[in-house]
């Protein structure tokens, strides 16, 4: 997995609440059998009309955020299926860091496992990012993952709480089953309890 | 000891390691595979040179893709992609060595109906699978929850998942249920009270009388949907309905084992004096039948109501309630049952079981249909045969409905199922999303009862009027 720990980049704003992982890659872009390739059929249905041409409307594709590292949404952000289709897509597009007041349970996870970082903050401080977002292409907003930050263009730093052990990982861009394969011992004798305890299982 | 709630004991029933940190390995008992979020894992398990840990445990059907129109054992029946997704399942299934039920089998059907018909599902269970819709299965007190394709492939790798213990919530439904009210409208009608983000962080247990009165399938459609509330998991414990509903089906405990099993399961609730992080508390006599206006499944209001005003919503709702009525052509104070159907679609994970099937067809009995088109989609072989059996296949088929074979079909539209650019359809599937039908399709969600009614009569319906 890539790794990540700092990150300066552009952040665009997409303000809309629940935001499902239908709307951020629709199901035809499911049937494929790899993880890459995803990041032109993120957020289709807003991004092109039905002739595949882009809707300049749509923040993506404004050339101010077409290479934006950095989403700022509305509340429940990826909720819906638990395709990781969803964040391989936006890791495709080049996306690392989604910022929202609250994110869906499985996405959230499944961010973890494809080296982006979901950052949950209050609602006052994702408005001012949010407005920071607006502001273009001239704005870089920072992450520091190490120190748990986001630097707005302006220098206001809010922190942000994250899991030691995600944290861990995603620093050190490590595969969750190595870790826990470590562990082997611990699984054999859980089983071997187990099948004493509940047989029929 | 301390009291626990259900959730807190099937958990430490599966700790099999807890880090300094409070991260912990839970090991998996029933791990279900499906064609479209698992190629990926099975993949890497190859790159890696690892092996499926417990085949015995890992169940796989294919039912995303699976067209569900007669002669469909014909690759030409469907797409490229799809047959390729479809294959890809049957070769890791055989190389693997992992139990399989292929397209051609009577037992295939949506996963979440095909693990509690073969007992594969049972009470103090933990159960995942790579597809949201796995808290179906909480219905038997069972923890079960949606997970990712990476974790699809920690779990065939390890039998395990990394976890932190999530919190506690009651939901609990009193009394008694009015007539035409269901299962469906208990749950969307939580959705509609806590929001689709009320869960988030949950593992919801349901409660009370009204939830002790249902059937194990209106069981399994009320957990089915805890995820639409944000919950990963929903729980109901067991009790003789379900002991009933499992005893016999194939791969449930045998003689000398049952009782085994049993003594555990009846300890399986939450103790009386159990802490709550959250409680949520519903009268029965307060459920309408209920339908969705919008695109999330939390834009829920009973069926004699009309579509709100998006400046009747506060924060974020407002634009969002604006641009779901901008989707769905609806106009603020326009009454819900006013609103015409072009599609009805009767099936799914929610409810594409026998108990649907029949609530479905007493409306539609000695009726012609008045949309466009209708299916019936049933949720397995096993389900189609029965209907069959009963006769609530001919009460469909003479009043103009399509009676498919089963699959996930236009719940998610990912085969040739789908709704056209604007095609308004009333559905009993899970989600109102934009596209979820199909490009530009507009959904509405209601109970198998409410979706039939709509279907005879050509618009929303409260089925109270026809009674």
């Amino acid at each position: 997995m890539e790794k990540f720990d700092k990150l300066s980049g552009i952040a665009a704003p997409l303000p809309l609440v629940n935001i499902d992982t239908d709307m951020i890659i629709p199901k035809q872009f499911l049937k494929t059998i790899k993880r890459s390739g995803l990041g032109v059929n993120l957020f289709d249905e807003m991004r092109y009309d039905r002739d595949g041409n882009e809707m300049p409307d749509f923040v993506l594709n404004k050339p101010a955020y077409r290479e934006a590292q950095v989403l700022v949404t509305g509340e429940n952000f990826g909720c819906g299926s638990s395709r990781e289709h969803a964040p391989w897509a936006l890791a495709d597009f080049g996306i690392k860091a989604i910022i929202s007041t609250s994110f869906a349970d499985i996405f959230y996870n499944n961010c973890f496992k494809n080296g982006i970082l979901p950052i949950v903050l209050p609602q006052e401080q994702v408005d001012v990012l949010m407005s920071d977002a607006e502001k273009g292409a001239n704005a870089r907003m920072e992450i520091d993952l190490e120190a748990q930050t986001v630097t707005t263009s302006d220098g206001e730093v809010f922190g942000f709480e994250v899991d030691p052990h995600r944290k861990h990982c995603l620093i050190n861009g490590l595969d969750d089953i190595g870790l826990t394969l470590e562990k082997a011992a611990a699984i054999d004798s859980f089983e071997a309890r187990a099948a004493a305890e509940r047989p029929w299982v | 000891m301390s009291p626990k709630t259900l959730y807190d004991k099937i958990w430490d029933a599966h700790l099999a390691h807890e880090a300094e940190d409070g991260t912990c390995l839970i090991y998996i008992d029933r791990h279900l595979v499906h064609e479209v979020t698992s190629p990926q894992a099975f993949e890497g398990l190859r790159m890696a040179g690892r092996t499926v840990r417990a085949p015995d445990k890992t169940i796989a059907v294919p039912d995303h893709n699976v067209p569900t129109t007669e002669g469909r054992e014909n690759p030409e029946a469907m797409t490229e992609d799809s047959r390729i997704q479809v294959a890809a399942l049957d070769k890791n299934a055989r190389d693997f060595g992992v139990h399989y039920y292929p397209v051609s089998d009577v037992r295939q059907g949506i996963v979440h109906i095909v693990g509690p018909e073969q007992g594969w599902t049972l009470p103090g269970m933990t159960v995942v699978c790579g597809d949201s819709h796995t808290a179906t299965h909480g219905a038997f007190g069972a923890l079960a929850h949606g997970i990712g394709t990476s974790e699809v492939e920690h779990v065939l790798a390890t039998q395990t998942l990394i976890q932190r213990k999530g919190k506690n919530m009651k939901v609990e439904i009193t009394g008694k249920l009015r007539p035409g009210v269901t299962a469906k409208d208990i749950t969307l009608s939580v959705i509609g009270e806590t929001g689709t983000a009320g869960g988030t962080g949950y593992v919801i247990e349901y409660c009370g009388e009204a939830i002790r009165d249902l059937s194990m399938e209106g069981r399994m459609t009320v957990c089915n949907m805890a995820i639409e509330g944000g919950a990963r998991a929903g729980l109901i414990a067991p009790d003789e309905t379900t002991f009933e509903y499992i005893k016999g089906r194939p791969h449930t405990p045998k003689a000398g084992q049952w009782e085994q099993a049993m003594e555990w399961w009846k300890t399986l609730h939450s103790d009386d004096d159990a802490d709550w992080d959250k409680v949520v508390t519903i009268r029965g006599e307060d459920i309408a039948p209920v339908v969705t206006w919008g695109t999330s499944p939390e834009d829920v209001l009973p069926i004699n109501e009309s579509v709100p005003a998006p400046e009747s919503f506060s924060g974020g709702k407002v634009e969002a309630a604006r641009r779901a009525l901008d989707y769905m052509g609806l106009t603020p104070g326009q009454k819900l049952t006013d609103i015409e159907i072009d599609t009805v679609f009767i099936g799914s994970c929610t409810n594409g079981r026998i108990e649907d099937l029949r609530a479905a067809a007493e409306m539609v009995k000695g009726k012609k249909i008045a949309v466009k088109r209708a299916m019936v989609v049933p949720g397995s072989g096993l389900v189609r045969a029965q209907a069959e059996e009963e006769g609530l296949a001919d009460i469909f088929k003479a009043a103009g409905f399509e009676w498919r074979l089963a699959g996930c079909s236009m719940c998610l539209a990912m085969n040739p199922d789908q709704l056209a650019p604007g095609e308004r359809c009333a559905s009993t599937s899970n989600r109102n999303f934009e596209g979820r039908q199909g490009y530009k399709g507009r959904t509405h969600l209601m109970s198998p009862a409410m979706a039939a009614a709509a279907a005879v009569t050509g618009h929303l319906t409260d089925i109270r009027d026809l009674a």
